[in-house]
């Protein structure tokens, strides 16, 4: 299959700081590609170029059909964003909204769908993450685990092509991760292209069809499962070693 | 004790220092959101004139902007009533303060949520005014409601370009009657009567915020 996502030779710096250094990978489309690496070796970063929220230095990403160079117009970033979804490690849902709310702006006020379209629009990606009964309730009132699986429902009813995870189930407390990991699990087997960072390697190994190992702004390895078990280098074995 | 005559004239001039308040909340509030978006635009020039405009009211005693408002319009040819030209001043002088409130409270609004709203295709507009703008006003809530307090205390200041609100018909009355404690105790609960509900909202509404950002 063709990539849904081409990264070639990215570099990303803030300021002096060399954060991504010729980072290449592909993502094929219907694929899950995990990123793996340890804390500050870029990971968020190269998940926030895929998604524009950051703008790269130099090389070229290509997302969805949309190429992302250095001087990218911010018309081409929203039509980026109609196709691409992300979760953040912090669910970052509108407090000032019901959970039918924070799912329904979008699909309302950007694909101009109508009241009550938008509402069974909703109600079924709020099904398909297991919460159904809670559309009137507002976020403050759900688990940090219910949150964030209504920040995957809300990204969810925009119907991305491709879904980027950022630590999803970092901020969570280890009892509620497995209701959060059910649902992208799902989520993968219906077929949704998408690209996780994550720190649960059990996870990753199970799930991903393809694991990039990110170390100092660069890929280090990459593979499939068994890359985890069979490190080709020293770092990525201290790696799996330490978080095992 | 005073008369039904003289009663009735308070309960009036009451209304009229309701009126002016209703007007700076209204009009001051509009006046004040379209500074504080000015306050917080990405264009240089709005926020410019926005962070001018906040200065000099904020420098220019009330008292000096209703003489201005009355006196000073009035050489320049708009002949304004008393009432008219205070609640001019009422609302250039709450607009100042709501624009200077509300900028806090939108630059309160995490970053986050301005990137979620992004990464939902909404538009830099729609981001503002559907995520941002409601979240910002509602952290501002409290401080906004304690300056409607001061609003309806400062109104007192139109007397001096007579308008017949409380202050200015009190005085009135007791130059008559000579009872200046039952007269000004009687202004004193009317003012009281208005501002108390304020404060109680503020406080309830401290307090629910309170509970949600535990
Ligand atoms: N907006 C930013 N400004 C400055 N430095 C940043 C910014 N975002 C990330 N960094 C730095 O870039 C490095 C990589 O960060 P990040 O991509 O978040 O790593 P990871 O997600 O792998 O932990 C870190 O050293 C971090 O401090
Ligand atoms: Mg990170």
């Amino acid at each position: 299959m063709s990539p849904i996502v081409k990264l070639n030779n990215v570099s990303k710096s803030f300021g002096s700081l060399h954060v991504l250094q010729g980072v290449s990978f592909d993502v094929a489309a219907g694929s899950v590609v995990a990123i793996i690496g340890r804390s500050g070796s870029g990971k968020s970063t190269a998940l926030r170029c895929i998604n524009g929220l950051e703008k790269i230095n130099s090389g070229e990403i290509t997302v969805c059909n949309h190429h992302l160079h250095h001087d990218v117009t911010r018309a081409q970033l929203r039509a980026l964003h109609l196709d691409v979804g992300i979760v953040f490690q912090s669910y970052n849902l509108f407090p000032h909204l019901t959970v039918g709310q924070n799912i329904m702006l979008a699909p309302r006020w950007v694909r101009k769908q109508s009241k009550s379209e938008a509402h069974e629009h909703a109600a079924e990606v709020l099904r398909k993450v297991g919460l159904a009964e809670k559309f009137d309730a507002y976020p403050e009132q759900l688990s940090g685990g219910q949150q964030q699986r209504v920040a995957i429902a809300r990204s969810l009813a925009m119907e991305p092509k491709l879904m980027l995870f950022d630590e999803v189930t970092s901020a969570l407390d280890p009892e509620l991760t497995g209701e959060v990991l059910k649902v992208m699990e799902s989520l993968a087997r219906d077929g949704m292209t998408m690209v996780l960072v994550t720190h649960e390697m059990a996870f990753a190994k199970g799930v991903a069809d393809k694991i990039v190992f990110m170390h100092q702004g660069r890929v280090w390895e990459e593979g499939g499962g068994e890359m985890l078990s069979a490190p080709q280098t020293p770092e990525l074995r201290q790696f799996v070693g330490n978080g095992l | 004790m005073l008369t039904t005559f003289q009663m009735q004239a308070l309960l009036t001039a009451a209304v009229w220092t309701a009126g002016l308040s209703l007007i700076a909340f209204v009009l001051g509030g509009a006046v004040g959101l379209l500074i504080a978006v000015m306050r917080v635009s990405a264009n240089r020039v709005l926020r410019g004139i926005a962070f001018t405009y906040i200065q000099i009211v904020q420098g220019t005693p009330l008292l000096v902007m209703m003489m201005l408002a009355f006196f000073g319009l009035s050489i320049l040819g708009f002949d304004l009533t008393p009432f008219a030209a205070a609640s001019f001043a009422m609302v250039i002088y709450s607009s100042a303060y709501f624009g200077e409130i509300w900028r806090g409270g939108i630059l309160a609004v995490p970053k986050t949520q301005w990137e979620a709203a992004e990464c939902l295709a909404l538009h830099p507009v729609q981001r503002f005014w559907l995520v941002i703008i409601p979240q910002g006003l509602r952290i501002s809530t409290p401080p906004t409601v304690g300056f409607m307090v001061q609003i309806v205390k400062n109104t007192s200041l139109a007397s001096v370009i007579g308008v017949a609100e409380l202050t200015y018909t009190s005085k009135l009355i007791n130059n008559s009657t000579f009872q200046p404690f039952i007269i000004f105790s009687v202004v004193a609960v009317l003012y009281f009567c208005m501002c108390y509900p304020l404060a109680w909202w503020s406080r309830k509404l401290e307090d629910k915020l309170n509970v949600a950002h535990r």
